[in-house]
């Protein structure tokens, strides 16, 4: 297997506020590899946003990574000093946000905004950065790079914005891509044509791409492995068939049940996960699903479950499925 | 002085017929957690209830001038405070400033506030050219230095405590009714107001009962905010001798009294001064406390 | 941009001819009249009437409204009752001493509130952002002319290191070293409160704009902190600050008359107030106009300027 260009080992960030001490990613551990797409999926709240925030390491006060390493090609992030991770941000490992209307400086052309991480991290001229900026404009789809470039944010629609945020985040040829639901604050229409572009930009680069979401059908369209979060911590990985076909965390197999499908018929009932997400300043003791479980047992309120994986690599934490495979050796919790 | 323009927070939300009383008692739970704020108002208070029952507390009588105790150092025999030039105790002429400092900064702003209540209200809710009418002419006002402005109204009047309160109140009208006339806006453009349209309600009725209790509150934080400002004006006021008159009693007149003897007996000088600051931080500190309070996104804690 | 220049222009007018209404209004609403003052409380009544019907102030209100007008328009601001001297050679060089009063205080304002202002925004809720945010509300709620005082007194009165009064020494050169020397003070007293209200503003507006997703997009492309601070986020914070800026120098063109008075630079505000308590009408009126009106135009600098400033407005 090849060696992976970003290994997680048991990641912990914390938020303190008023009510207590937040486990936003409490012991997250995975792995990606070049040219490979990991989709973390999750509702608001389960901490895939903070893990993906936390790579780039991006958590402000009063938010802290409190422990883990954060291994890219070996060296750990989060032992860097800041000017050592600013020369990693945008030139290694390159982010996309989710709202474009919101990421674009309003001030400043759309061009020069593309082309400040290359003037940044590479030892070019303005001149020169223009060319690649204008390729690059067009490499996204966006037409007329020659006027566009010299545009502000104010006259790009948000289709075309999030498009130059994506041309700005592979300016440098990152190895690593992360997206942060980048098409929730889209038109559907939008939604697919963006996505698109993603897959071929990573191809473009062969970079590891980790694309959070809470949308099933962009993991369908994107992933190639998945990542279930739940309050804070891994509950089942695997990869993207075997999670939608096989799923064993009761978790997941609510979130595919909750999903309308196209055979589906009017008797058929939509079936929501009963119960809300918890209060991360408060976890209950034991599994933190357990209290929305439909297949709780004694067990699932007395210990957490540790991650237990075969020889797939499917990953899973409840005490339910722990017959079924080993454990695996320094998973998570 | 100008006082900071305050963004006001947007309507707290529908509010059935009148505020519940739950939502008086949450908003006083969370402002009492702002130390500052409950100290200041503490403060306030203190000082409030010394100037009514001025006349009890004090050790002297404000106007009574012991000749051969004039410019007294603080300490002195029976003179906690000192005296000042003309022989009077500064803690009794204190305590009695309190009256009219008081009274300067909570009465100009109470009416201004009624008065921009009716002006901001009219123009926000009812838009088009009454807007436009009351927004230009108070544009004239704004186009004045607020300081000078009442320094203007209060000069070409005759002296006193009433002038005072005029020219203050005139200079605020405008400034209190554009917060008035931001919030109402903000507040008639939520959904709920257009469903009590629907349900057939009066304009009087959505005006009082709906608009009113949900615009209130950035209102009311800068008002609390303009009194302590208002008090540092209008003591500025008297300090030019356009307010009150010899041999009232009144922190800025006391400050302009100590002018002349400040190398000698700073303290006839310093403690008004002193005193002015004081309140005015009082009711900063109140102030941040209530938009804290009132803020939508606190009280659901 | 033009047409943005031409309609604010445009807007101000009415607002012009408001203000001279109100100045004259003002003078006129005043209780007793000038003819009081020019001929003494031993004045018959016969005597008024007729200075009053010299002086066309029998008239009526618009016909002397436009009287006073069109004189004005021609630069004559009429005759000043106390001294008798041209009304225009009394306020115009006083202006100027009260804009060297206004724009050295703004300049220290200016520096003191973007430094410390800047600072406690990149390390909010510091110990610094905490202290200096407690110490400008203080100096906000600080009388001025009370401040001037302390001033005095500590650094005239007790050190003497500066002088008390007077723009110039009476026996030094009156160059500008001199002047400098006599401007500290008043600069420093005038400035406090300005100072106070444009580093809240500066903060409160960073703040604000480093919460924005397109300054944690800049923090993810790498780009350094100092450079997201003075680059990415100033820009856009500017607005706020320099209405406020604005704001705060028309309030040092007429405020100042405190530090004006304790310090007795001879300024505008210094005028204004002795010719109130004199009861001088014609200097009275100009002097406020003279105000008011630098007051419409740095105002309506500043909004061109932030008009400017955006480009959804600049490139319409």
């Amino acid at each position: 297997m090849p060696e992976p260009i970003l290994q997680v080992e048991d990641l912990r960030t914390q938020f303190i506020s008023r009510r207590g001490v937040i486990k936003a990613v409490d012991g997250l551990s995975f792995s990606v590899e070049a040219g490979k797409t990991l989709c973390i999926v999750g509702e608001s709240g389960s901490g895939k946003t903070v893990s993906s925030l936390s790579i780039m390491r991006l958590i402000d006060p009063p938010g802290r990574i409190v422990g883990g390493r954060i291994l890219y090609r070996g060296s750990d992030l989060l032992a860097l000093d800041a000017e050592a991770m600013e020369k990693i941000r945008g030139d290694r490992i390159g982010m996309v946000f989710q709202d474009p209307m919101t990421s674009l400086n309003p001030a400043f052309r759309v061009g020069d905004q593309i082309a400040e991480g290359m003037l940044i991290h590479q030892d070019i001229t303005p001149a020169e950065s223009r060319i690649r900026t204008l390729d690059l404009l067009s490499r996204v789809g966006i037409p007329n790079p020659e006027a566009r470039f010299d545009d502000y944010p104010h006259q790009f629609s948000g289709g075309m914005r999030q498009r130059a945020l994506i041309a700005s985040a592979i300016a440098c040829r990152p190895e690593i891509l992360i997206a942060d639901e980048p098409t929730t604050a889209l038109d559907v229409t939008i939604q697919a044509q963006i996505l698109k572009l993603l897959k071929e930009v990573q191809y473009d680069l062969n970079s590891a791409m980790i694309l959070v979401t809470h949308d099933l059908g962009v993991v369908a369209a994107m992933a190639d492995y998945v990542m279930v979060m739940y309050a804070g911590r891994m509950v089942e990985y695997a990869d993207v068939e075997t999670i939608f076909a096989r799923p064993r965390h009761p978790y997941t197999r609510g979130l595919l049940r909750s999903l309308i499908r196209l055979e589906d018929t009017r008797e058929d009932e939509l079936a929501p996960i009963p119960g809300a997400p918890p209060d991360l300043s408060r976890l209950p003791h034991g599994c933190s699903f357990a209290p929305r479980c439909p297949s709780a047992i004694g067990a699932c309120t007395e210990s957490y479950p540790k991650l237990h994986g075969n020889v797939d690599g499917h990953r899973v934490a409840c005490h339910l499925e722990a017959e079924m495979g080993a454990p695996v050796a320094r998973a998570g919790r | 002085m100008v006082s900071e323009q305050e963004k006001p927070v947007a309507g707290m939300g529908p509010v059935q017929d009148r505020p519940t009383p739950g939502r008086a008692r949450l908003a006083w739970k969370a402002f009492a957690q702002d130390r500052a704020a409950l100290v200041s108002l503490i403060f306030l208070l203190i000082v409030a209830g010394l100037a009514v029952f001025a006349p009890v507390v004090s050790p002297h009588d404000p106007y009574e001038a012991v000749n051969s105790m004039r410019n007294a150092p603080p300490g002195s025999d029976g003179f906690l405070l000192g005296t000042d030039s003309n022989g009077r105790d500064m803690l009794t002429r204190l305590i009695y400033g309190g009256r009219i400092s008081l009274v300067v900064g909570f009465a100009p702003t109470f009416l201004a506030m009624a008065i921009s209540l009716v002006l901001g209200l009219s123009a926000g809710y009812f838009g088009g050219w009454v807007d436009q009418a009351i927004m230009r002419t108070l544009d004239v006002l704004f186009a004045f230095p607020l300081v000078l402005l009442a320094i203007a109204i209060a000069g070409v009047l005759n002296p006193g405590v009433s002038t005072e309160i005029i020219a203050i109140m005139v200079v605020l009208v405008p400034y209190i009714s554009r917060i008035v006339r931001t919030s109402t806006i903000s507040v008639t453009a939520q959904p709920y107001i257009e469903a009590a349209r629907a349900g057939g309600a009066g304009q009087w009725a959505i005006l009082t009962r709906y608009v009113l209790p949900n615009m209130i509150s950035p209102v009311i934080v800068y008002s609390t905010t303009l009194v302590g400002l208002m008090i540092v004006v209008g003591s500025g006021l008297s300090f030019l001798g356009l307010g009150v008159q010899q041999p009232a009693a009144d922190w800025g007149a006391m400050v302009s009294e100590g002018r002349v003897v400040l190398r000698k007996a700073p303290h006839v000088t310093v403690f008004p001064g002193l005193l002015i600051v004081a309140v005015s931080l009082a009711f900063n500190y109140i102030g941040d406390g209530l938009r804290d309070a009132l803020d939508p996104k606190s009280i659901r804690r | 941009m033009g047409k943005q220049i031409l309609t604010r222009l445009a807007a101000v007018i009415p607002i012009l001819f408001g203000i001279s209404v109100l100045i004259f209004l003002l003078m006129h609403l005043a209780p007793g009249d000038v003819t009081d003052a020019l001929l003494g409380p031993m004045a018959t009544g016969e005597a008024k009437e007729k200075l009053r019907q010299a002086m066309g102030l029998d008239r009526p209100l618009v016909f002397q409204y436009l009287t006073w007008m069109s004189s004005i328009l021609q630069g004559d601001f009429g005759v000043s009752v106390h001294t008798k001297r041209l009304v225009s050679e009394v306020v115009l060089p006083r202006f100027g001493n009260t804009v060297i009063l206004a724009l050295a205080s703004l300049a220290l304002a200016l520096s003191i509130g973007f430094f410390v202002g800047m600072y406690a925004a990149a390390k909010s809720y510091s110990a610094f952002d905490r202290i200096s945010m407690s110490l400008t509300l203080m100096i906000g709620s600080t009388p001025p002319y009370w401040l001037a005082l302390l001033l005095v007194l500590m650094f005239s009165l007790n050190l003497r290191w500066f002088p008390a009064t007077g723009m110039t020494s009476i026996m030094g050169d009156g160059g500008a070293l001199d002047v400098a020397h006599h401007l500290v003070l008043p600069v420093i007293a005038t400035a406090a409160a300005p100072a106070a209200i444009i580093t809240r503003m500066v903060r409160s507006s960073m703040l604000e704009v480093l919460n924005q997703g397109y300054i944690r997009v800049a923090r993810a492309k790498g780009v350094n902190s100092r450079t997201i601070l003075w680059k990415h986020a100033l820009r856009n914070a500017l607005p706020p600050i320099a209405t406020i800026s604005g704001l705060q120098l028309g309030f040092l063109l007429g405020g100042a008359l405190f530090t004006e008075v304790v310090f007795a630079w001879p300024g505008l505000g210094n005028q204004l107030y002795y010719s109130i308590v004199a009861r001088d009408v014609p200097v009275v009126q100009a002097a406020v106009l003279v105000i008011a009106l630098s007051f419409v135009l740095v105002n309506l600098t500043i909004d061109i300027l932030n008009a400017y400033l955006d480009p959804r407005v600049r490139k319409v």
